[in-house]
């Protein structure tokens, strides 16, 4: 442990970075225990774990894999609109080379009937996993140079591929939706140990970013970085190089989110995978304590307890029976909920009272 | 200390504390209708939060503030600008990009039809200025002129935006040339003459004498006392900032003489015909082990620029460097610090501090950066060498995880300095290591200096303050309209350098 997220020695669970998010999460569950009957009861199915908390959990998936990446970039001082365009290409790249029938490609023999055969992929699984997570990276490749060296605002640098990356992917597909048969690529999004298997790779990423952030040096240079450009580049730290790096790494997470959100569906659709993905994401690290445009500080297990807030909103609201139209409404009034506790009046408040408890306790 | 009716402002029992610092500890404070108020004390003296509280910037834990005999409590920094509190502060807080006009009437705008209108804007701009005898273009960016003209134009804006009873100036003389705060005390005068209390923060005892009428000491978050300026000879006003007696400079002096017998005979670093189109013209210039060249001239003068290019912030368009007698090349900030090279800058704010990442951090920056994104130093090894640092210094921190903006701007400078001294460099260049830090540590520094350069570093060091240049220099190199000038060395005659440094001598 670095202890850098980590409050100082003695400091008070009110003065954690963590505090805000999670307590709305906690204020969410609450409302779902005394509203929502049975929202916490688990059923055990063919050895799988069933039940609107797990749902939660897989539903915050490819968010959460995208709040991971996001976090680097927004800790930069930048942002990356574009990683839901990015998962629309990498689906599309997975997906036909899985299937490649649409694109006319001549193979020996019924393309259609060898397609629908559960077991066939015209590409080795390997590569179906690989190259897609090679191009996505090329994408934040792409992000990172129109920032770090073009010097190009991150929001217009991004923009530019998040209006084409749509585009891209419906050329990729002939924009089609390439159906997917393949159970082996299914299992990514759907299978199960105990838990969703993707709940696996989201906490499998988790740690290997929070190991590479704060093992090495990256995690540093990321926050100086972010601070203040200037001052790490006089202190030696290339700081163009760490945004490009930054966006690398937003590009990889958003081809990770595209293999987990297309084997999920068993499809690549090109006009849906991931739309507005990014928001959720930029919520999600905002959420988690991460200054959107100031940079500077990040917080990882903050934007995955910020995904978490968001599902999670999302699924109680289901469950009360508000209608799909209304939940963004809804979502609103959470994150106003979050910004206010961030806000340093409020934080004044809290840790004022945090005092006074503690003294009482003292004195008692 | 005297509080009577003739007192615009008492401030009473003052307390403020931040996470770890107690900054204010029952501090009193008085300031008279037309009288200029000098409020000295040593980095972390407390002088800063002072203002914070009376500012409103910053709320007290508890006193008293009375202000025109009504007891006040001052919510914001807008709220003490109504009540007729007017600041500015050590580091200017205006918008570079924005006109000098927009800068000085922003918020205040004449307005015409609904839509502003600029020409009054930029005539009622430079009515103001001319005020202050100063002459500028109104309708260019704030940012194209030098720091001494922002730090004139906030002290007018400062003056415009509320009918001040109370100017604060904070270290407002710290980047001004000599003419330029004659100038500024000049208006200070008048001010006085017209009523206005001024409370004055600098680290220039002898702006202290020049201007103040009155002084409040404080040391260590506490009131030492106030007194009438005129009637504390100097050495007993340092000796109440310091807690102590000053440090003897003749044994500097005496240091720096037996030191020089110890300068190697090799070029450890050498710039020939070395310079940068627009940046600053080419100079040849010969670095030794063990030798501290000192750069003597004024502010825009091509000091920076010059520490910049042997640094590789700037990249030189002509000339050669070499280290070691190996040919450099290509220049960036990294590969310096590989060649062990140094560059403590100017700018603290901009270029130095990361302020939000903790005293640890800021101190192990450079040396990781050295070491690449791989070769991570442990958490364990980052707080040793924070440590070692933190008491070679002297640096007042509750501990190496304080985020580096709650410690004084002194303190701040020594993080920096540390941040360097890590990396343990065979050539340092200092640009302005002293500048906003008191008379102790200033001290501290220059004496620091020259051990380090007993020990075979080499310095380049920089500042605007000539005796402290002539202090802790074997040899000084003065630099005029961007372009090298004379060298002097051994017994320096400081009128010789006087005349070059302003153009009027040979």
């Amino acid at each position: 442990m670095t202890g850098r997220s980590m409050p100082a020695k003695g400091a008070r669970i009110t003065e954690s970075r963590l505090f805000p998010p999670t307590l709305a999460l906690g204020l969410i569950l609450l409302f779902d225990l005394l509203f929502v009957p049975g929202f916490f009861s688990m059923d055990v199915k063919d050895g799988h774990l069933y039940g609107s908390l797990v749902d939660i959990l897989r539903n915050s998936v490819p968010v959460g894999i995208l709040a991971i990446g996001m976090t680097l970039v927004i800790a930069t001082g930048g942002v990356d609109l574009s990683v839901g365009a990015v998962m629309a290409i990498a689906a599309s790249v997975a997906c036909i080379m899985i299937n490649p029938t649409i694109i006319g490609l001549q193979l020996s023999g019924d393309i259609t009937s060898l397609v629908s055969d559960p077991d066939y992929s015209f590409a080795p699984m390997w590569a179906v996993i690989l190259v897609p997570l090679v191009v996505a990276s090329l994408c934040g490749l792409w992000n990172g140079v129109l920032v770090a060296y073009f010097r190009i605002q991150p929001m217009v640098a991004t923009l530019i591929l998040m209006i084409a990356g749509r585009g891209i992917a419906q050329l990729i597909t002939n924009a089609i939706k390439i159906i997917i048969f393949n159970d082996t690529y299914a299992f990514i999004g759907n299978g199960w140990f105990g838990l969703p298997f993707s709940v696996y790779i989201l906490a499998l990423l988790f740690v290997a970013t929070w190991l590479l952030t704060r093992r090495t040096a990256v995690g540093l240079f990321v926050e100086s970085v972010g601070i203040n450009a200037r001052s790490s580049f006089y202190s030696g730290v290339r700081e163009q190089r760490v945004k490009l790096f930054a966006y690398i790494f937003c590009g990889f997470c958003a081809g990770v989110a595209a293999l987990v959100a297309s084997s999920s569906i068993r499809t690549s659709d090109a006009n849906q995978i991931g739309l507005y993905f990014e928001l959720d994401a930029i919520l999600a690290v905002v959420i988690g304590g991460t200054l959107l445009g100031a940079g500077g500080r990040f917080s990882l297990l903050g934007s995955i307890i910020g995904a978490l807030v968001i599902q999670a909103t999302t699924t109680s609201m289901y469950a009360v029976g508000v209608a799909a139209s209304a939940i963004l409404a809804v979502k609103a009034v959470v994150v106003i909920i979050v910004i206010v506790l961030y806000s340093q009046q409020v934080q004044a408040v809290i840790q004022g009272a945090g005092s006074r408890i503690r003294r009482k306790a003292a004195a008692s | 200390m005297t509080t009577g009716d003739s007192d615009i402002l008492v401030m009473d029992g003052i307390a403020k504390s931040f996470p770890g610092v107690q900054a204010l500890d029952a501090v009193s404070f008085s300031l008279a209708r037309g009288e200029i108020h000098a409020l000295v004390g040593e980095n972390g003296a407390g002088k800063s939060t002072l203002i914070k509280v009376l500012t409103g910037v910053e709320r007290p834990d508890g006193g008293t503030i009375t202000l025109d005999g009504r007891a006040v409590t001052i919510r914001s920094p807008l709220h003490a600008q109504e009540l007729g509190i007017s600041t500015v502060y050590q580091e200017v807080n205006l918008c570079p990009n924005l006109t000098v006009a927009e800068n000085l009437l922003i918020g205040r705008q004449p307005m015409r039809w609904g839509r502003v209108d600029w020409g009054r804007v930029n005539r009622r701009a430079r009515e103001i200025l001319s005020g202050l005898d100063i002459d500028i273009d109104v309708t260019r960016p704030l940012g194209s002129y030098s720091v001494a003209v922002q730090q004139m134009a906030a002290i007018a804006r400062a003056l415009v935006i509320s009918s001040a009873k109370v100017l604060v100036l904070d270290e407002p003389t710290s980047s001004l040339t000599v003419h330029e705060t004659e100038q500024l005390f000049g208006v200070m005068r008048k001010l006085r003459a017209d009523g206005i209390a001024i409370v004055f923060i600098t680290h220039f005892l002898d702006q202290v004498y020049e201007i103040s009428d009155r002084v409040t000491v404080l040391r260590n978050g506490r009131l030492v006392g106030a007194y009438e300026t005129a009637a504390l000879p100097r050495h007993n006003l340092i000796g109440l900032m310091l807690g102590r007696t000053l440090t003897d400079l003749d044994a500097l002096v005496r240091h720096k003489m037996e030191s020089s017998q110890r300068i190697g005979s090799e070029a450890l670093l050498e710039a020939q015909g070395l310079g940068a189109a627009g940046i600053i013209k080419p100079f040849d210039l010969v670095l030794h082990a063990g030798e501290v060249v000192g750069l003597a001239g004024l502010l825009g003068s091509g000091r920076t620029e010059v520490a910049q290019l042997l640094f590789g912030i700037e990249r030189p368009t002509e000339g050669t460097l070499t280290m070691d007698g190996t040919a450099v090349v290509g220049s960036s900030p990294i590969a310096s610090i590989k060649r062990r090279v140094a560059l403590c800058p100017e700018d603290r704010k901009a270029e130095g501090i990361l302020a939000d990442l903790t005293v640890r951090e800021n101190i192990v920056l450079a040396i990781q950066a050295r070491r690449g994104w791989l070769r991570h130093l442990s958490t364990r090894e980052q707080v040793e060498i924070a440590e070692r640092y933190i008491r070679l210094l002297n640096i007042a921190t509750p501990s190496v995880e304080q985020p580096v903006k709650n410690l004084s701007g002194g303190n701040q400078q020594k993080v920096i300095l540390a941040r360097w001294l890590a990396t343990e460099p065979r050539l340092l260049i200092l640009d302005e290591p002293t500048r906003g830090i008191d008379v102790g540590t200033k001290a501290d520094i220059q004496k620091l200096v020259l051990s380090l350069a007993d020990e075979g570093m080499s310095c380049v060091f920089i500042s605007s303050e000539l005796d402290e240049v002539l202090r802790t220099s074997h040899r000084i190199v003065v630099l005029r309209d961007r372009a090298k000038g004379s060298e002097f060395s051994g017994e320096v005659d400081e009128t010789a350098i006087m005349s070059a440094i302003g153009g009027t001598g040979a």
